[in-house]
């Protein structure tokens, strides 16, 4: 009989409507559950910094697709467009020894890793390109990180309808020797389309990780009070937080 | 002796569950970028080998578009079909279910013998009572051996954080947009046995065999 029940409630399961169960928390938190999984697993299997995989110039595709926002929709950006980015700053602050405002020639003069990887958006596409800047790991030494970070906050130029676009990585992926701020693809300056003048490469996980018109880097103990909480922009609309799978 | 083992019947009900979410939010998922490519990478409608049609809201999880949900509800019940399915493997090997009721002889897939077998089942005659005949072992056999690892296998290669780890599943599939579109092709394959499984079962007695598949049945010993 007990059997049975359980062949019952899965049944039950089946056609009691899905929408019904993706809105109650038990589901909620099967989901986290299965996010936190996929992302052990990840590390489990890979050691705990696998290097995504890095492709000849040969591989890279002719064009690099841009999506979400291609433009920062402010005189503001169109004049440092106009400019060549000559004034703008990355700021570097929250829980650091010393707070930063970088110049575009200064992010320039860091150590440069230049790499051709995989671009993998959530919708469904890939795009291979070559893209360099500094490592994130460079430039938060340089600040000198306080150990109560434990996250890496990027802040952006670009908004949806006034809500700024943010991202957000743990320790593991800021200082992993792929994370970049690059400045530039296939050899040129970034294109506005991909988030000139400065954007994180972010590899293995999903694109929209890879925040774009970065204006700043903030290190932080907790997500809470960011946004909406959720540790980016499509993440507080829903979109997992580990975006590997 | 029961004819279908616990372990079977919990198997085949939590399966079919989790295939048949997977299945409808796979759907939603396709409908975020309705082009599939071959190779490494692609993302513009003319490097395409497909336009995919747009999937209907009734046929997909959650039932209006929602590619983040949808993926809540993929990525989750990935886990339910792949460890249900290692564990269904695990056992259905060590009882023996493989051996006695799933492997076939390789004279059994002879043209010829293939060809003799689909005449018999056309005419209504499925074979001995109790055993499977040629063709269910094959459709079984290639469902879980080929069909469903090659599910998990494409659906791995497409994580970017599982490429970074285990690089040799995309480069096995020929690159991350090839094993995308493997993984829709073997979607529809699964589509296309459950249609058939099922459509057999109505067609040979099915109040019996939904019936023997909850409680076990009994397998006539003299059979």
């Amino acid at each position: 009989m007990k059997r049975r029940n359980v062949l019952a409630g899965l049944a039950a399961l089946a056609t009691a409507g899905c929408s019904r169960i993706g809105k109650t928390d038990t589901f909620a938190g099967l989901v986290d559950g299965a996010e936190k999984l996929h992302r052990h697993a990840h590390r489990t299997l890979g050691g705990r910094r696998p290097i995504a995989r890095e492709y000849s110039l040969a591989d890279v595709s002719p064009y690099f697709r841009g999506n979400g926002n291609q433009e920062v929709d402010s005189d503001a950006y169109r004049a440092h467009v106009t400019a060549g980015f000559a004034d703008w700053r990355l700021a570097v602050r929250g829980l650091v020894e010393r707070p930063l405002s970088l110049t575009m020639e200064q992010v320039r003069a860091f150590p440069q890793r230049t790499q051709i990887t995989r671009h993998d958006c959530v919708e469904g596409w890939s795009a291979i390109g070559q893209w360099t800047g500094p490592q994130l790991s460079a430039i938060l030494d340089a600040a000198g990180l306080q150990p109560e970070a434990r996250f890496i906050v990027f802040r952006c130029a670009d908004d949806f309808s006034g809500t700024p676009y943010y991202e957000s990585c743990d320790m593991d992926d800021a200082l992993h020797p792929q994370t970049l701020i690059a400045h530039a693809l296939g050899g040129e300056p970034l294109p506005v389309r991909n988030g000139a003048p400065l954007r994180l490469r972010i590899e293995r996980q999903l694109g929209y990780k890879h925040a774009k018109y970065l204006t700043a880097i903030e290190a932080v103990a907790t997500l809470d009070g960011i946004g909406q909480g959720g540790g980016g922009y499509w993440e507080d609309k829903g979109y997992q937080w580990y975006a590997g799978v | 002796m029961k004819r279908h083992s616990l372990g079977t019947r919990l198997w085949h009900w939590i399966n079919a569950l989790s295939l048949i979410v997977l299945f409808m939010s796979g759907l939603n998922i396709s409908n975020a970028h309705k082009y599939l490519y071959w190779g490494e990478w692609g993302f513009a409608p003319e490097d395409a080998w497909l336009r995919v049609w747009t999937f209907p809201g009734w046929a997909t999880i959650p039932g209006h578009y929602s590619l983040a949900q949808a993926r809540d509800w993929h990525l989750l019940f990935a886990w339910v079909f792949g460890i249900a399915l290692l564990l269904y493997m695990v056992t259905a090997l060590l009882n023996g279910h493989f051996r006695r009721d799933i492997v076939t002889r390789w004279k059994d897939w002879r043209p010829s013998a293939i060809g003799g077998d689909i005449r018999s089942h056309l005419r209504g005659n499925f074979g001995e009572e109790g055993r499977y005949n040629f063709l269910q072992k094959a459709a079984y056999g290639i469902v879980i051996f080929v069909l469903l690892p090659l599910m998990i296998l494409t659906g791995m290669a497409m994580s970017p954080g599982m490429d970074a780890a285990w690089p040799f599943l995309s480069e096995m599939f020929f690159g991350r947009q090839s094993a995308r579109s493997i993984h829709f092709i073997v979607a529809w394959l699964l589509f296309g046995f459950f249609v058939v499984h099922v459509a057999l079962v109505l067609l040979n007695r099915p109040g019996r065999h939904v019936w023997e598949m909850i409680t076990g049945g009994r397998r006539d010993e003299t059979a």
